[in-house]
């Protein structure tokens, strides 16, 4: 049986791209779920394909120990959402790097619910949006911290760079916490290439869609760092890039 | 080979240069020298392309090109360099990256083949070497975290991996020690002593010119060229102060 369509007014949906997704919402209504045995850990690259709408809607349920690493380039070329819901249970640690590429009339998001349900946990996530034209960024985070998930470290860094009046992004952490011993910590900003970086590329040999380009890529270059293999996370990168900058 | 013609700009809506003149020939090294807000940055970031520069009157010839009409990523592929007076970081991207595809755009635009990686990285190498910096800052986000002297070798670095035609060098002796002040000046004559080369060099003072001695010095006061002499004005200007050497 599939899963109810979605509405504007549920919380974890008010930016989604209804329209484009009602067409095809059976074959992506059911979530994926996976399962991390204690003391396992699994990595994850998430690269973006071709079609105009594309999502991904997992669960993840990391067991006493394990720890979970997923790298996401969500870069739809008209609607394009990552959706992860997370437990953690004890000593259980999460990272999350995503990055929001879009252009045109295009939207992307990344909506997690992190669930910290027992002490020890950790979890961080990492997301960077690059928007031009008339596209819309968001990021929807949600962290639940249990009563007696203490000593809880969670972490969200949210930052995005809007390269023409018509572009949007969303930054919305939402945090439920019931424990008192817990560090939560929360970072969102939204900003615009610096002119005298764009200047000292051009002034360099750079021609502006170059510099644009260069000066993008380092934006969100750190999010790569810990990855097994980041070659083809960086290449597609670069390739989104460099179709928003044109 | 850069000749200015009464050269009005303004910043803002407000007049900066009013009325620059001045030819430097090739083979030539000229220096600029005025107090602070004589409009000697305005001055270089205007033959650079910075936007929000706005020229109201005059021109710039280069090699016999309007100068003017280039966007700043031509100007760079026409063989022009501006050694910035603060050196901008740009964070994670490291200065091999960001030098590789800066010279390679300009190959590109004049029509010349690419350097390959390995052969970038040891240009690189060897024009980092040849100016005293440890070639391992090269792999490092652009001027992040370097000291402000750090910043000006980095440029002279930049500056021989570009081998450009003219070099405008924005106070590039400031914030340099002794040691790093005969670094950069040694740079600037190996990499910009030619023939066919020229230097306009901005600075307050004359211990960058004990180094790199100029053809002719140039005194920029209230946005035009109040006074011009050869090598002796500026020691002149060093012992008496601008308003004295101006009158």
């Amino acid at each position: 049986m599939t899963a109810p369509f979605p509405t504007h007014k549920q919380e974890d949906w008010r930016y989604a791209d209804l329209e484009a997704l009602r067409p095809v919402w059976e074959q992506f209504a059911e979530p994926v779920t996976v399962t991390v045995a204690p003391g396992e850990s699994l990595e994850e690259v998430w690269l973006p394909t071709a079609a105009d709408v594309q999502l991904r809607r997992v669960q993840i349920a990391l067991e006493r120990g394990a720890s979970a690493r997923i790298f996401v380039l969500n870069a739809a070329p008209v609607y394009g959402r990552i959706e992860l819901e997370v437990s953690l249970a004890e000593g259980a640690e999460f990272e999350l790097f995503g990055a929001n590429i879009g252009t045109g009339v295009s939207t992307n998001e990344i909506v997690t619910n992190v669930k910290h349900a027992a002490p020890n946990g950790r979890s961080l996530q990492v997301v960077r949006s690059v928007l031009g034209g008339k596209a819309t960024g968001s990021f929807i985070g949600k962290i639940e911290v249990a009563h007696g998930a203490q000593k809880t470290d969670a972490e969200q860094s949210v930052k995005a760079m809007l390269l023409d009046r018509g572009a949007t992004a969303n930054a919305k952490p939402e945090l439920e916490i019931f424990a008192d011993d817990v560090k939560c910590a929360h970072g969102a900003s939204v900003g615009e290439l610096d002119p005298m970086q764009l200047f000292y590329a051009e002034s360099r040999g750079l021609d502006p869609a170059g510099a644009r380009a260069l000066l993008l890529e380092g934006f969100i270059t750190g999010l790569w760092n810990s990855a097994r293999e980041p070659g083809a996370l960086s290449e597609a990168a670069r390739k989104a890039l460099r179709t928003v900058v044109q | 080979m850069l000749t200015i013609t009464n050269l009005h700009a303004s910043v803002d809506g407000r007049p900066i240069l009013n009325g620059v003149s001045l030819e430097v020939p090739k083979g030539e090294v000229h220096a600029i020298m005025g107090p602070n807000g004589s409009g000697k940055s305005t001055l270089a970031y205007v033959l650079a392309g910075r936007p929000g520069y706005e020229v109201s009157e005059g021109g710039v010839s280069f090699d016999g090109r309007d100068l003017l009409a280039l966007e700043p990523h031509e100007r760079a592929a026409a063989g022009l360099f501006l050694g910035f007076q603060y050196p901008v970081e740009i964070p994670g991207v490291s200065s091999l990256q960001f030098l590789r595809e800066s010279l390679n755009g300009q190959r590109r635009s004049r029509g010349e083949a690419e350097l390959s990686g390995g052969e970038f990285i040891r240009l690189a190498r060897e024009q980092a070497a040849l100016l005293g910096m440890d070639a391992e800052m090269l792999k490092r986000p652009v001027n992040v975290g370097f000291s402000g002297g750090e910043k000006k070798r980095a440029e002279m670095v930049q500056m021989g991996i570009m081998d450009p035609k003219f070099a405008i060098l924005d106070e590039t002796d400031s914030g340099l020690d002794i040691d790093a002040l005969k670094a950069v000046g040694e740079g600037i004559n190996r990499i910009m002593r030619a023939p066919d080369k020229g230097v306009l060099l901005i600075t307050h003072y004359q211990r960058l010119l004990d180094y790199v001695e100029p053809h002719r010095v140039h005194v920029l006061q209230g946005g035009r060229i109040v006074r011009s002499g050869g090598p002796d004005l500026a020691k002149e200007l060093e012992r008496e102060g601008y308003a004295e050497a101006a009158a």
